[in-house]
């Protein structure tokens, strides 16, 4: 009998262990440990600020999203003793593994930048990355009609790195079509030197920045924000003032994974780039956005990791060699505006590169170019998430990267 | 594209950060920095020192939260250091590459 115990239910979590129910005989328990009872469709939160209401399309009973081998304890764990090999649960139980998967995703942690937690929190201070957060800032923003808005990421790594330049992209169409966009000042604050990083990026993509009139401040790392004044500040004293300030605050990893010994200086868990594996011990293996990788912590990014990683447990049961078969591989919608998306598709070596995908020259889809097909694509995306990609079902994106159908482009 | 650093040949990428942090070397650093008006001084060894061992361990250069609580300088000391976006330079002057979004 192997025992494999699968921390966190989110998009990770559960596909691992529905993956491992498809693939394991009756000789293998499954047990998921997560507190909540429902599974949040986190792409959605992007939509609600701007007025979406489809919360209720949104979140699905925890039971549903899982294999019916899978146990599910819904309840929050204290500690993995390593050592015994067991996972403490909050109420004392423990339970024994031979295997432990770390699903625990990432969490924002406002509270790490002085001003953000307070009277204003919610009010002129906001963040979309929670429902709550998304759904409070849907309200501010359905009567924000002029001033301007601060779009801040405190720092590096968030999930979905590209939520920051979609919100600000939306933001534009919404006022727009509210007809005050010329009262509203769109600002991107960012830790990084630019909207984009990455060469092809930034010589393809930049047009999209004046296109939309968005201010870019850029290696600007927030220090404090001065909340009844409404000015966020740098820690070389640049000042933003603001009407509005969306933040995405600091992220940080589980914090039973850091009291395990198993986190980083911000929780997140030190694992090897390709198996899977944690550097810390041999038994337990990490994916999705609890880990320290450089790949993004996006629901594409835990989909591949999981195909990887359900293989290399098994090879951990049966005592062989690991796959060091993850490649960082990325796939990813980013909504433009005014019912155009982008599609990125790329790995740890790779950057993002312009072409056709997922059939070289046909596509349907335009890899670093905005369609309607790749917005109709975003959105046909739940229907996937749900049917699809949390049950485990085979789909037609391989887990590595192909270089079939991109090009790079002359001058980068 | 090569890039002639005190006589040293090394490669670099567009915005002259080193493709491979193997042909870095202090002499290599120190003209990194002038070229950015900086002189390096122990302080600045210090967090170069740190991201370079780190980055070695971590498999990626450190961000600056990172440096800030490991290395022993803190934030505002390295953006006296390293004017602007000390993350950017001293990883570019350590030899390691800049710190990316996914875009």
């Amino acid at each position: 009998m192997k025992h494999l115990v699968i921390l966190g239910a989110g998009t990770a979590g559960t596909i691992v262990a529905n993956k491992v129910a498809h693939q394991t005989d009756a000789d293998w328990t499954i047990t998921v440990v997560d507190p909540a009872d429902t599974h949040l469709y986190q792409p959605g939160l992007l939509f609600l600020p701007f007025g979406a209401r489809d919360e209720d399309r949104m979140l699905r009973p925890r039971a549903a999203t899982l294999h019916r081998r899978v146990v599910w304890r819904r309840e929050a764990f204290q500690l993995v003793d390593r050592d015994a090999r067991q996972v403490v649960l909050a109420s004392g139980e423990r339970l024994p593994y031979d295997l432990l998967v770390v699903a625990t995703g990432s969490e924002i942690r406002p509270s790490e930048t002085a001003g953000l937690l307070g009277p204003e929190w919610r009010k002129s201070i906001h963040d979309f990355y929670t429902l709550e957060g998304a759904q409070a800032l849907r309200e501010r923003l359905a009567t924000f009609d002029r001033g301007r808005l601060v779009l801040d990421v405190v720092e590096m790594p968030i999930k979905c790195p590209v939520a920051p330049l979609e919100f600000l992209f939306l933001a534009d169409e919404f006022f727009t079509k509210k007809g005050v966009r010329d009262q509203v000042e769109l600002v991107l604050a960012t830790p990084l030197d630019g909207a984009f990083t990455k060469p092809v990026c930034n010589t393809v993509l930049s047009y999209l920045i004046d296109q939309k009139g968005i201010r870019i401040e850029p290696e600007f790392n927030a220090g404090e924000v001065d909340a009844d004044g409404h000015v966020l500040k740098s820690y070389d004293d640049r000042e933003i003032p603001y009407d509005l300030l969306v933040t995405i605050p600091t992220h940080f990893g589980a914090d039973a994974i850091s009291a395990s010994g198993l986190g980083n200086d911000t929780g997140f868990v030190p694992t090897h780039p390709r198996s899977l594996r944690t550097k810390a011990d041999d038994h337990i293996f990490a994916l999705g956005d609890a880990t320290d990788l450089k790949s993004s912590k996006a629901g594409s990014v835990a989909h591949f990791q999981a195909d990887v990683l359900a293989d290399n447990l098994e090879r951990a049961a049966r005592g062989d060699s690991l796959d060091d078969g993850f490649d960082g591989h990325a796939n990813c919608f980013i909504e433009t505006g005014f019912g155009r998306a982008l599609l990125i598709d790329f790995n740890y070596d790779v950057e993002p590169l312009p072409g056709k995908f997922p059939l070289p020259g046909i596509g349907p889809m335009d890899l670093l170019k905005e369609s309607r097909i790749n917005h109709a694509g975003k959105l046909a995306f739940r229907w996937i998430y749900w049917n699809a990609l949390l049950p485990a079902r085979h789909l037609p994106v391989s887990s590595q990267m192909s270089m079939r159908g991109k090009v790079r482009p002359q001058a980068a | 594209m090569l890039h002639e650093y005190r006589g040293h040949q090394v490669d670099t990428n567009a915005e002259g950060f080193l493709t491979d942090a193997n042909e870095w070397s202090p002499d290599v650093a120190e003209a990194i920095a002038e070229e950015a008006g900086i002189q390096l001084t122990p302080e600045h060894w210090k967090v170069i020192t740190f991201c370079r061992e780190d980055a070695a361990r971590e498999g990626q250069p450190p961000g600056l939260r990172r440096i800030s609580k490991l290395s022993g300088v803190d934030t505002k000391a390295l953006y006296r250091l390293f004017p602007k976006g000390p993350g950017k330079l001293a990883s570019k002057i350590a030899g390691l590459p800049k710190p990316q979004g996914c875009i």
